[in-house]
């Protein structure tokens, strides 16, 4: 029971990062009925971007660890913002109307350049960063076993919860938010009454890679050790997070991140570590043979 | 005049502002480069670096909005230039590059490591044919090619090691394996739609691969396997001694033993194989399947209305492309004597779609070129290894952008009812 | 004379919504028989179900085809074709990136697929299936020349007029041999002239080559002047049946044309 509590914990906080980035893969998908195969490579960089912010605050004296993980915060989410929009604008923009698979191809292309990018730039090795956030708290303590979540655990899990509040009251209750469900669903009518469908797609790129930049931030806080090769795994997971959850739904993208999550930290546990990412593939590959609208999607019909 | 410096302003203010926005995205991922000093990260900051990324970024946007204004549109339809005189000159270019493979070991400028290059450089061509009938003729986006080149590299371990089979006789049977993974693994995905499709074909890659590296028992686990045995020249080793009552290969020959006659004899299989390769790709396009792979590709509701059974099409085109990738493996598995997990990553399914891609889908002559840009090179000059994955990213997307159809895009009528014009 | 095609109770229901309400009818094959209605009034839902893309919720469709009396909507989709129901799309959907001739030929794939040894005997060149081709080549000039079009074969189709692309898609249906013909608004978008050749074509296939003909059609000009029985269809029921005099004289359909009389007012 305690065992089983201790992974409970574990799995949300794995799958509380794989939602955050899912939620990229499924707005951009919602939007543009594309695979943004590079997402996972934001993420990356996102994480990238909050160790070296932290080293230099580090560096000028800024200790007060709430101050520092503030600015981390702001400075990840902004600067992986630019090169989520950067992204749009150079690989993808130029190929609407192009074939159906060209922006996948193109995907692929910018996943492969910001993997090696970011390994030519900062070094192949992985990067430790000592723990920034360190305590617990113990949950439960039946004698032998102890069932404890960590500070960095409850930040995590708080701070997705906070986030994905402000998301589903900026998509659901504001004007970007309705300009954006409505070019989801045409295009060429959202631009005849008079809304920017280029913008809006651009923000939605914005939106989606600052939030893959929070999971960056997450997960160098949560590991301690990251590297350039971050992106292609988490990206892949979350994607299945996203498609078990039912594509272009932002709830079904954090419930597939959890329970994503869930069932990696499980199979971890109860099963074999070694075959945990086959788990995952092999819900990505049922989920889409038998049910590719997922847990929360909207069926599809095929257009004659 | 004035719209002429209009234009250059225009063209100036778009450099400047492309300049900025390298700085913003190269200031802390290249600027602020950190270091590893034991055990403890301190930042190394990179400035020349950052100024190099932005004036690069500044000349390149320069230039591009300079050559637009010029040419006034943004995307060159049909084939270009470059294709066109490829395709006039198409005729005699094949023949000629296969003779000058085929007399490449006697060049004299043709060393050692010319050789295994040139066996390096025919062993993508080979694995991007097949891909090719896959991606480029039936339009099926596979992410995951590289487990059927893994399935034909261990077929012939697992059967040298178990049952002591020789290459020879492990090659067809590598080519019969894969297919039947293909099979087994394309049946159940084939219906999915185009993007679901190569997700889960990388998804089925990733899976083949973990099993390789866990299953250590069958696979040998990260280690690999080794000792796969040499193949022979009709029973007869390249070695510099052979058992008792078997002739070596030189000998046969009226040759000195020399090491790089081995080389040679890969080349020319690899050669061979590549041939057939290309040889089945330009008849099967002919062919009614081949027709049929590329009406599923222009509009599969359209074939399916005539008729064609959509699943079994697209599964014959999985199954080509997997057995043509497991004849391969089983090639870089004798080549190699040794094979591991990490020969089979992502990355190289993404390096063979590269090549098609680059090739432009369907061009066996395109695929070709790509091939000797993107792995010979590099290959050859190997100060250009650490930025070759960064310039196949950023080729992938350009040519998607400039030409989506690939290098040479020209498609030829498999038929014709006039005179070629 | 029996009925080339028998359709009984055919419904079909998306969700909640009921695009196609019980609706029975019959097609000849001496007949060019039109289905017509406003839009939305279900008719190409109705073809859709008789060409096998979707599996009617409830009812019949029968083909009293070459093979004998067959049940199509116990069929999958490629099978249908097969029986010898060929169809159009109202959106064309020709292999656009292939040439014309190319198209023609993907539409005898069965014959040729039988004829290349299912591709075994067509990799080592069979000299059967070299003949094979040549005569589907034949064939494709034929309806090519049916159509006007064999000038164009060797271009690629999806650089053709749109008036050319329809004659084309007709042209690749009818290379399946077919018995019975399905077209989904087959006039529209073209000149009267291309209009007037489109007519032309469609009475050389229903007199010269035994296939019938179902076509759907909005336009009630193309279809009062080619058809030789129509069914009327609105909001998903068939309101009228009968020959183009006795259709256009029915009230129902007028008001379905004309809308209610608050409307007409």
């Amino acid at each position: 029971m305690d065992y089983f509590l201790q992974q409970l914990v574990n799995g949300l906080t794995l799958g509380a990062i794989y939602g955050l980035i899912a939620i990229g893969y499924t707005m951009v998908y919602g939007i543009l009925g594309m695979i943004n195969f590079a997402h996972g490579e934001v993420y990356m960089i996102g994480a990238f971007l909050s160790m070296i912010c932290l080293l230099v605050l580090g560096a000028v004296g800024i200790t007060w660890i709430p101050f520092a993980l503030a600015i981390t915060l702001v400075i990840a989410m902004a600067f992986a913002a630019a090169y989520g929009w950067t992204i749009e604008r150079i690989a993808y923009r130029p190929l609407r109307g192009s074939f159906r698979l060209a922006p996948l191809i193109s995907a692929i292309g910018v996943s492969i350049f910001l993997q090696n990018y970011v390994q030519l730039a900062q070094g192949a090795r992985p990067k430790p960063i000592p723990p920034v956030i360190s305590g617990r708290v113990t949950l439960l303590d039946t004698g032998g076993l102890t069932v404890a979540m960590s500070y960095t655990q409850m930040l995590i899990i708080a701070i997705t919860i906070l986030l994905l509040v402000g998301f589903t009251w900026l998509i659901t209750s504001t004007p970007l938010g309705r300009a954006q469900r409505a070019t989801e669903q045409d295009q060429t009518m959202a631009a005849l009454v008079g809304i920017d469908v280029n913008r809006t797609i651009s923000i939605t790129f914005v939106m989606g890679a600052a939030l893959a930049a929070v999971a960056g931030l997450m997960v160098t806080l949560y590991y301690g050790v990251i590297d350039f090769f971050l992106g292609f795994l988490a990206g892949v997971k979350a994607f299945t997070a996203a498609v078990l959850g039912g594509i272009g739904s932002l709830p079904g993208a954090v419930l597939g991140g959890l329970l994503i999550g869930l069932i990696e930290a499980f199979w971890s546990g109860y099963f074999s570590i070694e075959y945990k990412d086959v788990a995952v593939f092999s819900i990505l590959v049922l989920v889409l043979i038998f049910r590719p609208t997922g847990l929360l999607g909207r069926p599809e019909i095929e257009k004659v | 005049m004035a719209e002429t410096s209009g234009r250059f302003a225009s063209a100036i203010k778009e450099a400047l502002l492309a300049g900025l926005l390298a700085a913003v995205l190269a200031l802390p991922i290249i600027g602020l480069k950190t270091v590893d000093r034991g055990g403890r990260l301190i930042i190394d900051p990179q400035w020349t670096a950052v100024a190099w990324c932005i004036g690069i970024v500044i000349l390149g946007r320069l230039l591009v909005a300079l050559w637009r204004s010029r040419a006034g549109a943004d995307v060159v339809k049909g084939p270009g230039r470059i294709a066109l005189a490829f395709q006039a000159q198409g005729k005699w270019l094949g023949p000629l590059l296969i003779g000058f493979a085929a007399i490449l070991p006697f060049m004299p400028f043709a060393d050692r490591q010319i050789i295994d290059v040139g066996i390096v450089v025919l062993t993508y061509v080979m694995l991007a044919w097949g891909l090719n009938i896959v991606v480029g003729l039936a339009g099926l986006l596979d992410l995951g090619f590289v487990a059927f080149y893994a399935v034909g590299a261990y077929t012939v371990a697992l059967f040298a090691l178990h049952l002591d089979l020789g290459f020879w006789v492990a090659l067809p049977l590598a080519g019969v394996f894969a297919a039947l993974f293909g099979v087994l693994l394309g049946f159940p995905v084939l219906r999915l739609r185009g993007d679901y499709f190569a997700i889960v074909t990388l998804g089925f890659g990733e899976i083949i691969r973990i099993v390789l590296i866990n299953w250590v028992e069958v696979t040998g686990g990260p280690q690999g396997l080794g000792n796969i045995p040499r193949p022979t020249l009709f029973g007869m080793p390249f070695a510099r001694t052979a058992p008792p009552g078997v002739t070596p290969a030189h000998e046969f020959l009226g040759l000195e033993f020399n090491p790089v006659h081995r080389v040679i004899f890969f080349y020319y299989i690899i050669l061979v194989l590549a041939l057939l390769t290309a040889a089945i790709a330009i008849r099967l396009r002919r062919l009614p399947i081949g027709r049929a792979w590329e009406a599923l590709r222009e509009n599969d509701i359209a074939a399916q209305a005539l008729g064609i059974n959509r699943t079994n099409a697209k599964l014959a085109a999985f199954a080509i492309g997997a057995a043509i990738a497991g004849f391969a493996g089983s090639f870089f598995g004798t080549r190699q004597g040794f094979i591991s997990p990490e020969s089979f990553t992502f990355i190289e399914s993404a390096i063979i779609l590269a090549i098609v891609v680059l090739g432009g889908m369907g061009s066996l002559l395109g695929i070709v070129i790509a091939t000797v840009l993107i792995i010979g090179l590099p290959e050859l000059f190997r100060d250009l290894q650490e930025f070759r994955m960064l310039g196949f990213g950023a080729a992938m997307v350009l040519i998607m952008i400039w030409r989506p159809r690939g290098i040479l895009s020209h498609r030829e009528p498999t038929v014709r009812l006039g005179a070629k014009p | 004379m029996t009925a080339l095609l028998t359709v009984e109770h055919l419904t079909m229901r998306f969700g909640g919504l009921t695009a196609v309400d019980d609706v029975s009818f019959t097609a000849l094959a001496s007949d060019i028989t039109g289905v017509i209605g406003p839009n939305g009034a279900g008719k190409t839902t109705c073809f859709n179900c008789i060409t096998g893309f979707y599996k009617p919720t409830v009812g019949q469709v029968t083909l009293a085809g070459r093979n004998g009396i067959v049940q199509l909507e116990q069929l999958p989709g490629a099978k249908i074709a097969r029986q010898g129901v060929a169809r159009t799309f109202q959106n064309i959907r020709l292999f656009d990136g292939m040439t014309v001739l190319e198209n023609l030929l993907v539409a005898q794939h069965h014959a040729l697929m039988r004829a290349s040894g299912f591709t075994v005997l067509g990799l080592i060149g069979w000299p059967g299936y070299t003949r094979a081709e040549r005569a589907a080549i034949d064939k494709a000039r034929y309806w090519l020349q049916q159509a006007g079009l064999e000038a164009e074969a060797d271009r690629e189709a999806g650089t053709l007029p749109y008036g050319a692309q329809r004659r084309v898609e007709i042209a690749r249906a009818m290379c399946t041999d077919p018995v019975l013909l399905c077209l989904d608004e087959p006039a529209a978008g073209l000149n009267p002239r291309e209009s007037a050749d489109l007519n032309q074509l469609l009475y050389t296939i229903r007199d010269q080559h035994t296939c019938g003909i179902l076509l759907i059609e909005h336009d009630m000009s193309v279809v009062m002047t080619v058809c030789d029985h129509i069914v009327v269809l609105d909001y998903g029921r068939k309101i009228a049946d009968g020959t183009p005099a006795e259709v256009k004289a029915d009230p129902a359909v007028i008001r379905a044309y004309l809308g209610e009389d608050e409307e007409a007012a």
